[in-house]
């Protein structure tokens, strides 16, 4: 019998690191010979920390939110009786979550030992390496990366066989092959969860990448935020070089590749390729104009090569089962499976890998179970702050490039942040605004000034103050930016404004001229009332820190709007949801 | 006039000061493109960048101060100040922000008497907002850097948020003795 506990970044922060350690506690105690492995995020991120127990067949009973006081009771039962704790294993449902999914990207996610590269090898790990080198040559490689119609996975979806063709035809010996693992973009996880999950599958995937375009080296470029993630690459490189899949003339076969780790230091637009080899370089990461492209001038003016992670971890799969294989999947023009990250107020949170061209009703409602609390869709944003907010009315979208364009939103890297009635449209484009403001690197004025100007109208508008002109304004500007910049930052810049104009424009003409936040969001615009259900209990007078409420026991009180700082203690307090937001 | 270096020792000095750095400095120093690994390295060490870090960098790897400085403040991991004995890393990626982050900030505020980027005057914690941490269907979530390693906390409210914030005082406290 063998017990597993995922340790992903989400589950470790949900305490799965605890519940390991009792169970190897009441292992130890109990004498029982029963290993306690690690794997890393199944992608039910709502139902963590998950305990999966394999008995001696192989046979998987799944635990869900296993919090430390409930091992003893799966020890004593489960371990020791083989008798499975029924109430505490996942439901059905919960088990369609995955069972409706396609799973390429993260095949092995959460179901082997990231640390152990004998887990990915059982599973036909380093097989596609294996074929490379031994049938292939490298333009028998661009060649099966073509007719799979992989598209990059890290935002804009350029067609990945291209860009390796234009690095193997690039004249000069030495190249590079650089993994974009600076996953910035707010709301997209997927990255992280193959890194700390399925580490092998990038390192396989750039080795490939490597041969097929006489790269040499590789280098990933990883978040700092991602502290576990780099650990585990460090020993999934190691182990690799151990075995012989990296380093030196790999499996005999003459070829050599070697991959290092450099951490970014958080700059969003080191997405940006000409930024991120900037900064690889060790200066501050600002785009430069493009030609010449990376494929002709990168890495130390080298010809390079950028690939983000999930792109490059489809790439053994579809080696070692065919372009067509992978091909199968999909529409025509966006092919093969992609990976969502489902947050915000859905019911089931956590990552999702379906063909493309699902309608977003799918996802949203088949798979991650609708809205939390089975309150009202309001809108879905994509593509983080390049990309926009696609209303409830247009839920019939198929996800494809072409289709999430159309929309004025982006596919991007695949962040989907479900938005209910309590989300106010006007106050997430100032979010957004924020964003895009910090993270311009200042090289255009239009991005540096423009993104700053627009943040200071929206403020201005969620806070009472907006005047007419102000929605021009914003149009304007939006335009301006998207013109005026050189890279993608700044060009995608003004999206979230101009998707939220184009389908919530009467939420701004709200605030602008009604001075209403109808989504009961933003402060300046809504007050405090207590309705009828009021009790008299008093809570809410004992808890309010300015004395604004009024009102005897067991009458209904009342609050002074003069005085009201509207900080919402008297709703956290109120046990009998008699106080509104309006 | 052929030699115009000072009699006061201070080179010799510094290298004492910066005993630490010198393992990492010897690795990098001569490495191109090494700058931000070095900075990264010696934030590790010391929680911050301070000008006579920077100024020592300088000297060994022969990067003007300017550059470094311009690099160190490009980036948002950096810190040009020092920082609390536990670092709150406060998440303020979209997810976390549409189930509330903002009132998580108000709820730390309000406990600790502290804003985004200061310090507690007993130097126990330091707020910052970051970007996202990955951690979306946790939302709202914070990460906690201290001496221990790192601790991330998810599906945060206000009362919990204390509760965590208290359990990690006292911590701090019964370490110190």
């Amino acid at each position: 019998m063998r017990v597993v506990v995922g340790q992903g970044s989400c589950g470790i922060a949900t305490g799965a690191k605890k519940t390991a350690a009792e169970f190897e506690r009441l292992i130890a105690e109990k004498e029982l010979d029963i290993e306690v492995g690690v794997t890393g995020c199944v992608g039910t991120c709502y139902l963590e920390p998950i305990v999966d127990i394999y008995d001696d067949e192989g046979e998987l009973t799944r635990y869900v939110k296993v919090q430390p006081d409930k091992v003893e009771k799966i020890v004593e039962q489960h371990l020791m009786n083989h008798e499975p704790v029924e109430e505490d294993t996942i439901s059905d449902e919960d088990k369609e979550f995955v069972g409706k999914q396609q799973r390429i990207v993260l095949r092995n996610c959460g179901v082997i030992n990231p640390e152990n590269i004998d887990d990915y090898i059982a599973r036909d790990g380093y097989k596609a390496i294996e074929k490379v080198l031994r049938t292939m040559r490298p333009d028998d490689v661009i060649r099966e990366i073509k007719a799979s119609g992989l598209r990059g996975r890290g935002g804009a979806g350029f067609p990945t066989w291209f860009k390796w063709n234009a690095c193997y035809r690039a004249p000069g010996v030495t190249k590079y092959l650089v993994c974009n693992a600076d996953e910035g973009d707010p709301g997209a996880f997927m990255d992280r969860s193959v890194l700390e999950g399925d580490p092998h599958s990038l390192i396989e995937g750039m080795i490939i990448g490597g041969y097929a375009m006489g790269a040499v080296e590789g280098v990933i470029y990883c978040r700092a935020e991602y502290p576990l993630a780099i650990k585990r690459l460090e020993i999934a490189m190691s182990q690799a070089r151990e075995k012989g899949y990296l380093g030196e003339d790999i499996m005999g076969s003459g070829f050599n590749f070697d991959i290092s780790i450099k951490a970014g230091a958080g700059a969003f637009v080191c997405g940006e390729e000409t930024a991120l080899i900037a900064s690889l370089e060790g200066e501050r990461g600002m785009p430069r104009l493009k030609p010449p492209f990376p494929a002709q001038k990168g890495y130390w003016d080298k010809p390079t090569d950028i690939n983000n992670v999930e792109t490059l971890a489809n790439v053994p799969w579809i080696i070692y089962n065919g372009g067509e294989a992978f091909g199968a999947y999909g529409t025509q023009k966006s092919k093969g499976t992609k990976v969502f990250a489902l947050a915000g107020k859905i019911s089931k949170g956590g990552l999702v890998e379906v063909p493309m061209g699902l309608t977003l009703k799918d996802v949203i409602y088949g798979i991650g179970g609708g809205i939390k609390k089975n309150r009202q869709f309001k809108a879905v944003q994509m593509g983080g702050p390049s990309g926009g907010c696609i209303p409830a009315d247009l839920i019939d979208t198929p996800v494809t490039y072409e289709d999430i364009n159309k929309t004025g939103a982006i596919v991007g890297s695949g962040g989907m942040i479900v938005m209910d009635e309590d989300t106010c449209m006007v106050d997430m484009a100032r979010y957004f605004l924020n964003f895009t403001r910090d993270e311009s690197c200042g090289k255009c004025n239009y991005c540096r000034i423009g993104t700053k100007r627009m943040l200071e109208i929206l403020e201005r508008i969620t806070e009472g103050e907006g005047k007419e002109g102000d929605i021009e304004l914003l149009e304007e500007l939006a335009n301006k930016i998207k013109d005026g910049s050189m890279c993608g930052l700044g060009q995608t810049a003004p999206n979230p404004v101009l998707t939220t104009l184009r389908y919530f424009r009467n939420e701004y003409e709200d605030h602008i001229f009604n001075k209403k936040c109808t989504a009961g969001s933003c402060k300046a615009l809504i007050t405090f009332n207590i309705t009828d259900n009021c009790k008299g209990c008093t809570l809410c007078k004992k808890n309010c820190p300015v004395d604004a409420i009024t009102g005897e026991v067991k009458e209904k009180h009342v609050i002074d709007h003069d005085k009201c700082i509207k900080c919402g203690k008297c709703i956290d307090s109120c046990k009998f949801e008699a106080i509104i937001k309006k | 006039m052929s030699d115009v270096s000072c009699n006061c020792n201070c080179e010799a000095n510094r290298a004492a000061q910066f005993a630490d750095l010198a393992p990492v400095l010897e690795e990098y120093a001569q490495k191109p493109g090494s700058l931000i690994t070095i900075l990264q390295k010696t934030q590790d060490i010391y929680g911050y960048l301070s000008i006579d870090a920077i100024n020592y960098i300088s000297e060994v790897t022969g990067i003007m101060p300017a550059k470094i400085y311009g690099v160190a403040t490009f980036y948002a991991q950096f810190r040009l100040q020092p920082v609390g004995k536990n670092l709150i890393m406060l998440c303020q990626g979209t997810a976390c922000h549409v189930n509330g982050s903002q009132l998580i900030e108000e709820a730390i505020t309000e406990h600790l008497g502290i804003e985004d980027g200061q310090t507690t005057e007993d130097g126990v914690f330091t707020l910052n907002n970051v970007a996202c941490l990955g951690c979306c269907s946790l939302a709202p979530v914070m990460m906690v850097k201290n001496a221990e390693g790192d601790e991330t906390y998810g599906n945060l409210t206000k009362t919990k948020v204390k509760e965590i914030l208290d359990e990690i005082s006292a911590r701090t406290e019964e370490v110190a003795g």
